[in-house]
Parts: C-alpha cells; structure tokens; sequence
C-alpha cells in the first residue's frame, strides 16, 4: 500500500493550488488526476481570466494551467503527480482505492485528503435532447480548443452565461457559424463584455427563449425555440425554426462529490452552490475529519475562486498535519481577502448565501 | 471538420495513426481522444441507448456522462472521449451492456 502525507484529487486548479500551498507549508503531497494531463479545464480555456494579479487575471487559463505546472516542478521533490489514476473510493479506515490506466487497482494510505473533484455540465430537458449533436458548451470547448475539431458548422447555444457567451465567441474563432444564442431569463447572464462582444459580430441574443425541441433522425437536423413568460412558460405561436446541426447546452455546472457523499459526509442541497456540497468548516474540512474539500465540488464558481480556496485548503491540511507555517494567520487572511474581493457584486452575494449554508464554526466530525 | 487556422492557438498535431471504426478505415492523430478523432472523420453517433435504441454521441468530453461508451479491442464501456487513440485500435458500437471477459 502506498503512503502519502496529503492526497489532492483532482489536478485542476483547486487541486493543484492545495498541492502547491501544502507544500510550500512543508508537507508531502500526491495529486491523482483521472485524466492524462493536468490542469483540468483550464486547458480548454482560451479567454483571458478577470479577478486580480493573485489569480492570473489577464492571462488565458491554458496559460494558468503551464504556470501551475511550472510551479509544481519547483517543489518536484515534495510533490509526487500520478496522471491517469481515478479514485473510486474512500474508506472508513482510511485507504482510498485508486485504478491506473482502468487496469491496476492499488490503495494509498494518506494522512488527509483535500477533494477537488471539480464539476459537470448540467442537461437541459426537452424531447430528443438526447440526440447527437447535442453536447455540452464546454465538450465543445474541449473538442475545439484541445483536439482542434469543429463539433459542426451551426450552431445553436443554449445558456447566455459566461460560459455560454464565451463558448460561442471560440467557435467563431475557430471558424464555426453561431446562428443565435438564447437563454431563458429576461436578461444576459454573463459578463456585458462577453455579450457585446458577440452581439457586435451580428449573433442574436435572445433572452426569454427556450428550446422546445430537438429535430433529427440520427443526428442534430434542427431546433424548435419558442418564447417563454415571466414564469419560464413556453408562450404557444412563439415557436421558430431553426436549421442548425450542433445544440451546446450551457445552463450551469454541478459539483461532482460523489466521492465525499460516499464516504459519509454530511451534504447538503444548496441551490445558490448548484447542487449537493458538503458541510464544512471555515479550514475546509468536512465533517469527516482530515478530508478537506475545494474548488467547484465545495459549489460551483468560476476558476480564479477555486485556486483560492484550493490554496486554503491545502494551507489547513497541512496545518493539521503539524506543518503550521509561522505566518498561517496572515496567510490565511490573505487568501480569504482575495476570495472576499472576487465574490463582490451580485453573483457573489449569492454565492455567499449558500457558502452561509455550509459552513459550520464547529468542528462538526462524525 | 478539422480547424486549421486558429487565432490563438497552434494545433501542434502528432503523428498519423491508422484504426477502424466498425471496420471502416479512418486515421486520426496521436494525442487524440478517440471520439476526437471519430467526430473529426465526421462520426457522431457513437453507440445507441440500452433499451430504446436511440442514437447516442458524446455528451460531456471529460469522461463523466457515459454518453460515449464504446468496445475498443473488444473491451466494452470504454470512455471514449477520454481514451487517448492509438495505432490499430479496433473501434465498435457498443450494443447492450457489454460483457466482462
């Protein structure tokens, strides 16, 4: 069996920012990633981050992701990475089981673990939503941007948030026509920027729409929109036609934490979160102890809020080890001042309604 | 269906590797995925539902939906959107559950 200090699951941006902060207090550190590479979705993300210097604004994530690479290698001898590993369980014991390759089984015996499982794309109901052609805005994103694939020649993108908008300005990039995008509430998600930017190249945004329906034998052929009232009703004889043969679905993520909800943390629905978190406390452990959490499966926010609470996390983790840094307050306050400066605004009040929701000023172990 | 110029980025594509998808000759490219690769050959429907039948393509790209399962050497349920491609890799619809050997 294979012993480690601290266990981060996840080589995204969460994950590899508690490696890299758990580190830099001292501590030993393994990172499995399921995938071949690291960096999560960053690699996949073209645009230019917002926030502050602390978490690569201005940079593009494909960037970010060669930055904390680099990074990584500067601590080489304290953290070990293993690519192509996928943690399939955690244990009351304390052993996690992990597969390499999908063929050799083997079991890691950590002092802690920090869970930065990150997220997946949410559906969209509505007949034939099934059909190929249908995708996810970011497996387009990764299909485009990763692979240099066209996922079709039209388009037809569903979610007007940032993801959305941006999603729908890199397939203009890369050559794709985007015949509309439509969202069902009364107004644009996303950031101005991004939106104004599409609608300048002639894409129509239409708010208060929905997708009533897919078309197609085996594959995408068309999309049926209609209108939606006040109460996201469809409003009938509102109904429009439209050839495309690519639908991207971009109505949110969900934290992927089947992992924690597993091995018996206490969860909870948290709408503002989207979707089913662990209860925590403000170190970002759960309610299992020395199994910490960050990133999008702690609650879906953008990537520069996950590098920081990543760090957090691996800051607390390691300070449970024992390996305290004797400036850990200011550190501590340091990141929590950026994570304060990012969820400023709207979006982030309401983020912080549901961070209220989970975290508990007791340790709260089962 | 490949892009070939890019405003930001460089596609640096590896080597050219030959495979068959449901005895069909196609290629794609080292590094790929194999529902990459599949999708740049113009294949879309990758598998069909267990009980309905209906078509199915890949969903999420990051190995998590099972949208795009596949037999690859005749192991069945294999993740295709993550299973990097390689040379002589024998690609099939998957019909059923599949069965462990």
């Amino acid at each position: 069996m294979k012993t480690t200090e601290l266990l981060v699951i996840g080589g995204g941006p969460a994950g590899l920012c508690a490696a890299l902060s758990a580190a830099e207090s001292g501590a030993s550190v393994t990172v499995v990633e399921r995938n071949n590479r690291l960096g999560g979705q960053l690699i996949k993300q073209t645009h230019m981050f917002f926030g502050s210097r602390e978490q690569y604004a201005s940079t593009r994530g494909i960037d970010i992701a060669k930055i904390l690479e680099a990074e990584l290698i500067k601590y080489s001898r304290q953290i070990e990475v293993l690519t192509d590993t996928a943690v399939l369980g955690l244990y009351e014991d304390g052993v996690v089981n992990a597969l390499y390759k999908e063929e050799d089984y083997f079991k890691i015996k950590p002092k802690a673990i920090v869970a930065a499982t990150g997220a997946y794309e949410k559906s969209l109901a509505f007949p034939n939503n099934d059909l190929p052609g249908i995708y996810g805005a970011g497996a387009v994103q990764t299909l485009m941007n990763v692979y240099g694939v066209k996922p079709g020649n039209n388009v037809l993108m569903v979610g007007a948030g940032n993801i959305g908008l941006i999603v729908s300005y890199q397939l203009m990039q890369a050559g794709v026509r985007v015949a509309a995008i439509l969202d069902a509430a009364p107004k644009i998600g996303g950031y101005l920027v991004h939106a104004s930017k599409i609608a300048r190249m002639g894409v129509p945004i239409l708010c208060s729409h929905t997708v009533k329906e897919a078309i197609g034998k085996d594959c995408l052929e068309k999309a049926v929109i209609c209108m939606v009232d006040e109460r996201f009703s469809p409003i009938p004889g509102t109904e429009k036609e439209l050839e495309v043969d690519v639908m991207c679905i971009s109505v949110g993520l969900t934290p992927l934490c089947e992992l924690l909800a597993m091995r018996g943390c206490e969860m909870k629905y948290v709408p503002q979160l989207s979707g089913s978190v662990p209860v925590r406390n403000e170190r970002y452990e759960t309610t299992i102890e020395n199994l910490f959490v960050a990133g999008d499966a702690s609650g879906i926010e953008e990537a520069s809020s996950a590098m920081v609470e990543g760090r957090l996390a691996g800051l607390c983790a390691a300070a449970k080890m024992g390996y305290k840094p004797a400036d850990f307050d200011e550190r501590f306050k340091g990141y929590a001042a950026q994570l304060k400066a990012l969820r400023s605004g709207p979006v982030g009040e309401h983020i912080l309604r549901g961070i209220e929701q989970i975290v508990s000023k007791e340790d709260r172990h089962v | 269906m490949r892009i070939e110029e890019h405003p930001i980025l460089d596609f640096k594509r590896g080597k050219i590797l030959n495979f068959t998808f449901n005895g069909e000759k196609l290629t794609g490219y080292e590094g790929e995925s194999i529902a990459a690769a599949l999708h740049a050959a113009g294949v879309k429907v990758l598998g069909e539902s267990l009980n309905l039948h209906r078509p199915r393509g890949f969903y999420c790209a990051i190995g998590n939906c099972s949208s795009c399962l596949m037999v690859v050497n005749g192991v069945p349920n294999v993740k295709t959107c993550v299973t990097e491609l390689k040379e002589g890799m024998v690609v099939q619809t998957q019909r059923g559950k599949g069965v462990l050997k």
